[in-house]
């Protein structure tokens, strides 16, 4: 018997059968479309994730001093002079010393954030100023006492009025008022926008304290961070003599890092989606015990015409296939569409639509019909002839 | 064309055996029109099951068209009852949901004839037994008449040795009955090999010969005149 007959025999019994053929796919199309929906938000959320990531730029790195270990210490001099020797690698590179401190107008204050770097920060992360101008190297090698304020530390001690030209009190030391950064949060204050920037010389004479940290750096181009990484580690060892002193990270490694985290998570979540694939094909392998026996004197009708074994275990394993391939089928447009009606309406992570996980799960539909259909398939091939003719 | 020599079949049933048949010699040839006959339990069915190769002997030989066929296995007996029987059963046994067309067909489909080749076949056959107009029908639709001749054109399609009718016209009117077997009686005129196995004396004197059948043995065979 051909394959055509067969399909068309099966195509025949799934449509005189159209409830029990739908309710029996049923379960292969909600196992798919939930594989299909599961791996499109873990997905989804990785691509918001990274591209917000990397969106703070790839070629970053950072450098963290502990100073364990050690009495030396690098200066903002050693490092800027590191720098411009490997300008070809490391595009920029600022020193950061945070503290807390109130700042002061006449009348109003505010406690913020205290940030001294130097004006390669700007180009590091992409820091702009709405009014007045960020720092110059003018001011660190001055040591000036101006200050770049953050918007909600603008709006919360001058009110409303320009605060360029303006003075303003840090840890009891007069600044001046350069530049106000742009504003990077909707009404909400964020650390970006509740901040003072000072040139990095005034702030460690400020804390009383020449050590910095941390650095910020930039590679030349994504493909030269990892060589950055090497040749700043190799020269903090060298100032250090100790390699716990600091610690050198880039966004590359926290990236692959949540790679590893989010495609776990895409494996759980379509790992438990699947488990309903299965419960559907437990229920496939149910409906075609009844069929079978249902079909009995069919079975004994096609057998004492001249069915082989094969011809009937075919016709059953095909009407499987169909049912769970058909139901496959409507479980990936179930699955297409509530991405894209459901999440890409709400928007609250993009549409991602993964084409090897959606051609993955039909594959998986249909290996469950072979192996929940043949047991049943194989109970329609092995009956007796006389004992199936005699079925009433 | 039939030669059964010594065939017996036990039926081992937990500790008793049950002997059905018990060392039957019979020899069939072709253009023959037998009637076996039989109360239930004479072993009559279990005859039939052996002549439509359903079943093998536990014993004995049985040679259908020149072959043996005691020692075949499930997929070889298929393939013999596809070629070499054409079955008309007593419930007609067509399948529901295909048309008339479609179940004489089968017989044709599972020989692996072609699909074209295959419906001209069946359409002569469905000729033969009057049913042409009526072969887009499912069986739900025709009368017992006509599924029985359906049934007739289904055994008949593959040009089979022996056709092995098994009271064909049991679940039939007596008027349509007659009708059933005038056209097996037609068949056999026109050279078709014909079993009927009936435990119906009157139907079995329609028959050119008659083997009565009791206690798995046989017990009369003889030629009608």
């Amino acid at each position: 018997m051909k394959f055509i007959q067969a399909y068309k025999m099966a195509i025949k019994s799934i449509v005189s059968n159209k409830v029990r053929s739908f309710l029996t796919m049923l379960g292969v199309i909600i196992g798919v479309g939930s594989v299909i929906i599961a791996v499109g938000v873990a997905q989804g959320s990785t691509a918001s994730i990274t591209s917000s990531l990397s969106g703070l730029g790839s070629n970053l790195i950072n450098i963290n001093i502990t100073g364990r270990g050690s009495n030396r210490n690098v200066t903002y001099a050693e490092i800027k002079k590191f720098q411009s020797d490997n300008s070809t690698i490391i595009a920029n590179i600022a020193p950061q010393s945070s503290s807390n401190a109130t700042v002061k107008s006449d009348n109003l204050s505010r406690s913020t954030s205290v940030l001294g770097t130097s004006p390669e920060y700007a180009d590091i992360n992409s820091t702009t100023v709405q009014e007045g101008r960020f720092l110059i190297q003018l001011d660190i090698d001055y040591n000036q006492k101006i200050a770049v304020i953050g918007t909600a530390v603008a709006n919360d001690i001058f009110k409303g009025q320009s605060p360029i030209g303006k003075t303003m009190k840090i840890m009891g030391q007069q600044f001046k008022v350069v530049g106000v950064l742009t504003q990077t949060a909707d009404g909400v204050d964020s650390s970006t926008d509740d901040r003072v920037i000072i040139p990095i010389s005034v702030a460690t004479r400020l804390n009383k304290s020449a050590t910095i940290k941390s650095f910020s750096a930039q590679a030349t181009s994504a493909d030269t961070v990892d060589k950055s990484v090497t040749i700043l580690t190799a020269f903090l060892t060298k100032i250090y003599k100790n390699r716990n002193a600091f610690r050198v990270t880039n966004m590359a490694a926290v990236l692959s890092t949540l790679n590893t985290i989010t495609s776990t998570l895409t494996v759980v979540l379509a790992g438990i989606a699947s488990i309903s694939l299965v419960v559907g094909g437990i229920g496939i392998m149910n409906i075609m015990l009844v069929s079978v026996t249902e079909r009995t004197r069919e079975i004994g009708v096609r057998k004492a015409i001249g069915a082989k074994k094969g011809n009937i275990l075919t016709q059953f394993l095909i009407e499987a296939l169909v049912v769970t391939g058909l139901g496959g089928i409507m479980g990936i447009i179930v699955g297409v569409s509530t991405i894209h009606f459901v999440i890409g309406g709400l928007k609250i992570v993009p549409e991602v639509y993964s084409i090897p996980w959606i051609l993955l799960s039909f594959g998986i539909s249909l290996l469950i019909g072979v192996v929940f259909g043949m047991y049943p398939a194989n109970k329609a091939a092995n009956l007796n002839p006389i004992d199936a003719l005699a079925y009433e | 064309m039939i030669q059964i020599t010594d065939m017996s079949k036990i039926y081992t049933m937990g500790e008793n055996k049950v002997t059905a048949l018990n060392r039957i010699n019979l020899h069939i040839s072709l253009h023959e029109f037998v009637a076996i006959v039989g109360p239930s339990g004479s072993g009559k069915s279990t005859l039939m099951n052996m002549l439509g190769c359903l079943d093998v002997p536990t014993s004995g030989s049985y040679k259908l068209d020149g072959q043996e066929i005691s020692k075949l296995k499930d997929d070889r007996l298929a393939e013999i009852r596809n070629f070499k029987v054409g079955f008309i059963f007593q419930k007609f046994n067509l399948l529901p949901k295909l048309s008339a067309l479609e179940n004489v067909e089968l017989p044709l489909v599972y020989q692996g004839v072609h699909n074209k080749e295959a419906k001209q076949r069946a359409m002569e056959a469905l000729a033969t037994v009057s049913l042409k107009e009526r072969m887009h029908h499912r069986p739900s639709e025709l009368s017992g008449g006509q599924q029985q001749r359906v049934a007739i054109a289904r055994a008949l399609v593959t040009r089979p040795p022996v056709l092995l009718a098994d009271e064909p016209t049991g679940a039939l009117d007596s008027k349509t009955g007659i009708e059933v077997m005038n056209i097996l009686k037609e068949l056999n005129s026109k050279g078709n090999t014909i079993i009927l196995i009936t435990h119906d004396n009157d139907l079995a004197a329609e028959a050119k010969r008659i083997i009565r059948i009791s206690d798995g043995e046989i017990t009369e065979d003889k030629e009608m005149v």
